[in-house]
C-alpha cells in the first residue's frame, strides 16, 4: 500500500530511573492500514503508546509525522497533530449522553451557550461515517449502552476530530464474541477510511482478523515489524515470547551478553 | 404498537419519538432506577393532602401559602449551592454557618459601620466567595477530604459568628431593601406582569429550540410533550399568582397584604440562572463530567482542580445569599443564624429533591422541590401543634427515606445496566 509511513518512530529510548523500558524502538504506521502492536505483559506496549500520545516524553529517538520531524511533549501536542488514543478503560462519563461524551472537553459553543444542535449533527455524521446505525437515540446515556456500543462511542470520539492516527489499547479485552466482531469491523473501517490505526491486542485471532502489519515488542525492543500475510500464528507467538522466530526477529544473544549471576561466583 | 424509525443527522437510524413513546421511555427510566424528582413531587403532594385535610382552614390559606416561600427561601438558596458541591460527590457541612457569618458581616456593616445596603450586600456575597475559595483550595489542592475540611469550617465559622457578634448579641437590621427581600410582597400589578412574562419567555424558549432542531432535521420531542410542559408551568405559575394576589391580611383596613412574596422571584431567578449554567454552558457540562468520571474528564482536558474549587465557591456564594434571606426574614442576626438545623435542612432539601449524594446526578430544581418539602413538613406540623422535637424526628425520617430511595435507585440502576 502506501509507501511512506504517516507516523514513523526511530530509535526510541525510554527509561524510568535505572530501568530502561524501551531500547531503540522503531515503528511505522501507514495510512489506510491497521498496525497491530503485540507483545507480552511488560514488553513496553503501553509505554510506547504513552510516548506517542505525549503522556511520557522520550529520552532519545525521533518521531516523524507526515514527513516532518515533530516533538510531542503533551497530550495536547499529540491531539493537535491528529493522534488520538482510545484507552482500555474507555474514559467515558456514565452520567452523560453519547453526544456529550463525544464532545467532552471540546464542546462547540455559540457565545457562551453550548451549541447542542451542531454537536448532535456532527456526532450523528461521525457515527454514520463509521456505519454505526444501531443506537436508539444520540441522547441516550452512555451508562445504558452495551460494552461494544461504549467502545464504539469511544472510537467515534477519537475520529471526530479529523484525527490521522488512532491508537486503540485492547479495544476488545472486555467484550463478548459478537461485540468483538462488531468492534473489529469498526477498526477495519477506520483504516479503510484512510486513517493510520494502531491496534494493541493480546488476542492473535483479533490481530490476524484485521491487521495489515504486525509489530512485536520483546522486552522493550522491537523484535520485528512484518506484514500480517507473511507470517503465521505460531511465528507471531514465538516473536512475542522469544523475540525471534527462524530468521525473523532479534539476533540470538551471544554468550558474551550473559553475566553469570550464580550465587557465590565472583568475577 | 409499531415504532417508526427515522434518519437523523447524517443517517443514524433512531426511533421516532411520539407522545406515547416518550411516556414509555419515562416509565422505563423510572423502572431502571432513574427517579429524578418524582419521589419528592409525589411526597410533596401527599404531605400537602395530609396537612390540608388535617388543618384545611389554616394550611390552605393564602397567607400560609405565601409564608411557605419565606420559610423555604433561605434553605433553598443554600441547597442550590450545595447541589453544585454534591454533583462532584463532595459535601459542604459549613454552608449553614457560612450563611450565618455572611449575614452577620452584612448586618454589622449596615448597623455599626453605617455602610449603605449595596455595600453591605456585596460584602456579604464577597465573604461567601472568599470562604468558597478557601474551602475549594484545601479540598482540591491540599487534598483534604471535603468532609473534614468543611467539618472544621463548620466549627470555626460557628466561632467566628460568636466572636464578631459578641457573645449572645443580637443585631437588628434597619428597614430597607434587604429587610423587604424575604418579608414583603410585590404589588398585585407587578405580580401579574412577572408571572405572565415568565410563562411567555419559557414558551418562547421551548418553541425556538423546537424550531432550531427541526430546521436541522434532528430528532425532536413530540410537540404534544412541549405543549404539555408549557401548559403545566403556566398553570402552576398563574394559579399560584392568583392565590397570592388574594387579600391575606387579618384586618385589611389597617394594612392590606397581597401579592407574590419577593422571595418567590428571587428563588425563581437563581433557579433559572444556575439551571442555565449547569445545562447550557460548557462549565456546567464539565461539572457533570467531573462528578461522573474525574479521570475521563482529566484525559479530555478538563481542568478538574479548577472545577472542584469553583463548585465550593458557588456553594459558599449561595450560602451567603441564603444567609441574606435568613437575616432578612428574621430581621436580625444572632449567633444561631444559619445554625441548628439550617445546614441539615439544606442538604436534606437537595437529597430529598433527587440529587444524588454519590455525585454526577442532580438539578437545581431539586433544591426548590426539596426545599418545598422541608418547608411544608415544618409548617404543616407546626400548624398541627406537634412539638419541635417531633418535627425534627419526622424530618429526619423523611431525609432517611430520601437517601434510601437514592441508594436503592442506584442499586437498581446498576442492576439494569443504567448506572
Amino acid at each position: 500500500m502506501a509507501a511512506t509511513p504517516l507516523l514513523e518512530l526511530r530509535g526510541i529510548d525510554k527509561s524510568f530511573g535505572p530501568v530502561q523500558v524501551l531500547h531503540d524502538v522503531g515503528l511505522n504506521v501507514y495510512p489506510g492500514e491497521v498496525t497491530a502492536l503485540v507483545g507480552d505483559n511488560g514488553a513496553g506496549k503501553s509505554t510506547l503508546v504513552k510516548c506517542i500520545s505525549g503522556i511520557y516524553t522520550i529520552d532519545a529517538g525521533t518521531v516523524t509525522f507526515d514527513g516532518k520531524q515533530v516533538a510531542i511533549h503533551s497530550p495536547r501536542d499529540a491531539s493537535e497533530l491528529g493522534i488520538e488514543v482510545v484507552y482500555q478503560d474507555l474514559a467515558l462519563c456514565d452520567n452523560l449522553d453519547i453526544v456529550q461524551n463525544m464532545f467532552l472537553g471540546r464542546e462547540k459553543k455559540r457565545g457562551i451557550v453550548l451549541d447542542e444542535p451542531t454537536m448532535e449533527q456532527m456526532a450523528g455524521e461521525t457515527l454514520a461515517s463509521l456505519s454505526v446505525r444501531t443506537v436508539k437515540s444520540l441522547r441516550q446515556l452512555v451508562a445504558s449502552l452495551s460494552g461494544g456500543q461504549r467502545q464504539t462511542v469511544a472510537i467515534a470520539k477519537a475520529v471526530l476530530w479529523n484525527s490521522r492516527v488512532v491508537i486503540l489499547d485492547e479495544p476488545t479485552a472486555a467484550l463478548g464474541v459478537a461485540q468483538t466482531a462488531q468492534v473489529l469491523e469498526l477498526v477495519r473501517r477506520l483504516a479503510d477510511n484512510g486513517l493510520g490505526v494502531v491496534l494493541i491486542s493480546h488476542n492473535m485471532n483479533d490481530v490476524f482478523a484485521v491487521s495489515d502489519r504486525i509489530a512485536a515488542l520483546y522486552l522493550g525492543r522491537m523484535a520485528a515489524q512484518v506484514k500480517a500475510s507473511d507470517v503465521t500464528h505460531a511465528q507471531v507467538v514465538e516473536l512475542i515470547t522469544g523475540g525471534r522466530s527462524g530468521n525473523l526477529g532479534l539476533p540470538p544473544e551471544k554468550p558474551t551478553d550473559f553475566v553469570d549471576i550464580t550465587p557465590g561466583v565472583q568475577k | 404498537m409499531s415504532t417508526t424509525t427515522l434518519e437523523t443527522a447524517g443517517g443514524v437510524k433512531v426511533v421516532k419519538p411520539t407522545v406515547a413513546s416518550h411516556i414509555r421511555d419515562y416509565i422505563g427510566r423510572i423502572r431502571g432506577g432513574d427517579l429524578g424528582a418524582l419521589p419528592a413531587v409525589l411526597g410533596l403532594v401527599i404531605l400537602v393532602l395530609i396537612f390540608g385535610s388535617a388543618r384545611s382552614d389554616t394550611f390552605f390559606s393564602a397567607g400560609n401559602f405565601a409564608n411557605l416561600f419565606n420559610q423555604a427561601a433561605g434553605v433553598t438558596m443554600i441547597a442550590m449551592g450545595l447541589i453544585f458541591v454534591l454533583l462532584l460527590g463532595e459535601i459542604d457541612l459549613s454552608a449553614g454557618f457560612a450563611a450565618g457569618v455572611c449575614g452577620a458581616v452584612m448586618a454589622i456593616l449596615l448597623t455599626e459601620k453605617g455602610y449603605s445596603e449595596p455595600v453591605a450586600l456585596a460584602a456579604a456575597l464577597g465573604s461567601g466567595v472568599v470562604i468558597g475559595l478557601l474551602l475549594g483550595f484545601l479540598v482540591s489542592k491540599v487534598g483534604i477530604p471535603s468532609f473534614v475540611v468543611t467539618l472544621a469550617a463548620f466549627l470555626a465559622f460557628q466561632g467566628v459568628l460568636l466572636n464578631i457578634l459578641g457573645e449572645g448579641k443580637n443585631i437588628s437590621i434597619p428597614d430597607g431593601f434587604i429587610k423587604s427581600l424575604n418579608k414583603d410582597s410585590l404589588s398585585v400589578t407587578w405580580s401579574w406582569i412577572l408571572a405572565i412574562t415568565a410563562v411567555v419567555i419559557f414558551a418562547l424558549i421551548q418553541f425556538m429550540r423546537y424550531r432550531g432542531r427541526a430546521k436541522r432535521n434532528l430528532v425532536n420531542e413530540p410537540i404534544g410533550i412541549i405543549l404539555l410542559r408549557i401548559g403545566g408551568l403556566a398553570a402552576l405559575i398563574l394559579i399560584s399568582t392568583a392565590i397570592l394576589t388574594q387579600e391575606r391580611a387579618i384586618n385589611p383596613v389597617i394594612a392590606s397584604l397581597k401579592g407574590v412574596p419577593i422571595a418567590a422571584p428571587v428563588i425563581g431567578g437563581f433557579l433559572v440562572l444556575w439551571t442555565f449554567v449547569l445545562g447550557r454552558t460548557s462549565y456546567g457540562r464539565h461539572v457533570y463530567a467531573v462528578g461522573g468520571n474525574a479521570e475521563a474528564s482529566r484525559r479530555a482536558g478538563i481542568p478538574v482542580d479548577r472545577i472542584r474549587i469553583s463548585v465550593f465557591v458557588i456553594g459558599s456564594f449561595m450560602a451567603a445569599v441564603g444567609g441574606v434571606m435568613l437575616v432578612s426574614r428574621a430581621g436580625s442576626v444572632d449567633p444561631n443564624t444559619g445554625g441548628s438545623s439550617t445546614l441539615l435542612y439544606a442538604v436534606g432539601a437537595a437529597v430529598i429533591g433527587g440529587t444524588s449524594l454519590f455525585g454526577g446526578k442532580g438539578k437545581i430544581i431539586h433544591a426548590v422541590i426539596g426545599g418545598a418539602v422541608i418547608a411544608v413538613i415544618d409548617n404543616g406540623m407546626f400548624l398541627m401543634d406537634f412539638s419541635s422535637g417531633t418535627r425534627y424526628m419526622f424530618t429526619g425520617v423523611i431525609l432517611l427515606i430520601a437517601a434510601g430511595v437514592d441508594a436503592l435507585a442506584r442499586r437498581r440502576a446498576a442492576a439494569t445496566g443504567n448506572r
